[in-house]
């Protein structure tokens, strides 16, 4: 008696286990079915759940209602340029702030971390006034420059500078070995899980990101993918939702790819910022 | 570096401490040099901006022509202050903070207390509980922008299936700002999740045998061990939480442009339409000031009471 109340128990709580997974994951699921029916099924009250002919021609629609592959190339540059400039900034700092002692290293440390805490969109305007002096409103540069240095990468990276060994520094100071090739050739290999996290972290974020292009860019030369799907929206004739879920399935498949792949390191490196 | 220096000295031969001599003379500039590209970004596009956007705010000026800027002083200030819409847009910016931080921590706290298991199952609903997150706030927006259609949307279909009217969602003034702070929640509920259980799990082991020792009940330990040793991951929410519900600007970009009667415009969406759509550079500086001051407010309170565990574990 004892043993089947709590086998029942046991699949309450599954059962409810999975209704919560539902609701954070059927808006999706929801998606994806919208993408394939066609414009009669969309407009129908009650819906239907499952298209009643697959309609893959609306991605075909969404696809060529904009120079998307435009957008794809941008938002990819974008989002390699950026990563590529904040390690090129960020491993040189950490490894600073992990390996050296020296006046002032608190004060730098204590303003990266500020950085960290003041999000873009407190200060877009004075940037946007900066960069428009220097021509740069509307290009790409004005997309990745701003975020040229991480505090978050630094602040990760100095964490995993920190935890290499001083025998291992030591032992490449003896071969002679500059202090510049052992950041990058004896540092950066020994941080890579770091650095993988960073990585993906990072991507994510300026694949993601619409506020800035969208301040910044102006023309479809240089607008990224979030922007462009946006346009499908202001689209004449009605809410087309099934065109429109199309596109947004460009935006969300790269990514939830990635999170199914290397869900474990992507849920660290956005909790690690809590610790 | 110096240990180093030290340590090889006594037995090294002549030549390597001849370089090692000089690598040292080098090293009192390196690592400033290290720092330097950072630092000259950082300045550039951040503690530059700071102090620049202060000095815009007290003249009047427009990007259509950054040429002619004219001193006005603190009018840009009194002008938002005496302004009925400014009103309304810190009420909605403190309604729609209160309500997402409450709402978001409040279910992630249950949400982590529950998922605080090694199962495969919970282990598959922790990622679903998490993914929105990760996914571009455009998809989001647009995605219950459709759930949310009065008409068509999935949501009134489901009221409608148990029995409930429709509800007007984002087309009424009095239920648009609480559809947002329901898409803001559910986007962030799962981090917050993830956060409180990486903190529950970092309680040491040893608290919760001593409890049972003492025959303590469920609910004396969660209020006397559990929640006082979350209270950094709790902290730490509340700050940045509250820090992002103020950013606020995607959603109301793409859900409401801030209607339906300004009922969920909010300050970013506000300092966006001032100074990029209306050119009133003046009073969106301004704003921006405010919002930088309410921002720097809740940091400089956050590394205050943070200030012993953060520096050099």
């Amino acid at each position: 008696m004892h043993q089947s109340t709590r086998v029942a128990a046991r699949w309450i709580e599954a059962v409810l286990l999975v209704a919560v997974a539902l609701v954070f994951v059927f808006p999706f699921l929801w998606m994806f079915l919208t993408a394939f029916k066609t414009m009669p099924e969309v407009y129908q009250f009650p819906p239907t759940w499952l298209p009643e002919t697959w309609q893959f021609a609306n991605f075909e629609t969404a696809w060529s209602s904009g120079p998307f592959l435009r957008y794809v190339i941008n938002s990819v540059l974008v989002a390699i340029g950026v990563l590529i400039i904040q390690l090129l900034t960020a491993v040189p700092a950490a490894y600073a702030f992990a390996r050296y002692r020296f006046r002032g290293r608190n004060f730098l440390f204590g303003l990266a971390l500020i950085a960290l805490m003041i999000p873009p969109q407190v200060i877009f305007l004075p940037i946007y006034v900066e960069l428009s002096h220097m021509g740069l409103i509307n290009t790409l540069w004005s997309l990745v420059l701003p975020y040229g240095a991480s505090a978050f990468g630094i602040f990760l990276l100095r964490q995993a500078f920190m935890q290499v060994p001083d025998e291992v520094i030591e032992a490449a100071r003896l071969d002679s070995a500059s202090e510049w090739k052992i950041m990058w050739r004896v540092m950066v290999p020994m941080a890579k899980p770091v650095l993988v996290t960073f990585g993906l972290f990072s991507f994510i974020y300026h694949w993601n990101d619409y506020f800035w292009p969208l301040i910044m860019t102006n023309s479809d030369e240089v607008r990224t993918l979030p922007v462009g799907i946006t346009m499908l929206k202001a689209a004449e004739g009605g809410k087309q939702w099934n065109v429109i879920m199309a596109g947004n399935m460009m935006l969300v498949l790269p990514i939830l790819a990635i999170f199914f792949f290397a869900q474990r390191h992507i849920m660290k490196a956005f909790v690690y910022q809590s610790k | 570096m110096q240990k180093a220096v030290v340590a090889n000295s006594a037995n090294a031969p002549l030549l390597q401490q001849e370089v090692a001599v000089k690598a040292g003379r080098l090293t009192k500039v390196r690592p400033y040099l290290y720092v330097l590209p950072a630092l000259l970004f950082f300045s550039a596009f951040f503690f530059i901006p700071i102090l620049y956007i202060i000095y815009l705010s007290v003249f009047d000026w427009s990007l259509l022509n950054l040429e002619e800027m004219e001193w006005v002083g603190w009018q840009n200030y009194a002008d938002l202050l005496s302004d009925a819409d400014f009103h309304q847009v810190l009420l909605n910016t403190m309604l729609f903070t209160v309500a997402t931080v409450v709402l978001g921590i409040g279910l992630s706290f249950l949400l982590a207390l529950w998922l605080n298991q090694k199962r495969k199952l919970v282990a598959v609903v922790q990622a679903s509980v998490f993914s929105p997150h990760i996914i571009s706030l455009v998809s989001v927006s647009m995605l219950w922008m459709w759930l949310m259609d009065p008409q068509y949307g999935l949501l009134n279909a489901l009221l409608e299936f148990i029995g409930l009217p429709a509800y007007t969602w984002l087309a009424d003034t009095k239920s648009a700002l609480l559809s947002l702070v329901l898409v803001s929640v559910w986007k962030v509920v799962g981090y917050n999740t993830i956060v409180f259980i990486a903190g529950l799990q970092s309680i040491p082991k040893d608290l919760y045998e001593a409890a049972a020792l003492d025959r303590s009940t469920r609910w004396q330990t969660l209020r006397r061990i559990t929640i006082p040793m979350l209270s950094p991951t709790l902290f730490f929410l509340l700050i940045t939480n509250t820090i992002s519900s103020f950013q606020v600007f995607d959603t109301i970009s793409i859900m409401t442009q801030g209607g339906p009667v300004n009922s969920t415009n909010m300050l970013v969406y506000y300092i966006y339409e001032q100074g990029m759509d209306y050119y009133n550079g003046g009073l969106a500086s301004a704003a921006s000031v405010i919002l930088l001051g309410l921002v720097g407010l809740l940091t400089v309170f956050h590394f205050w009471t943070m200030r012993k565990r953060v520096h050099y574990r």
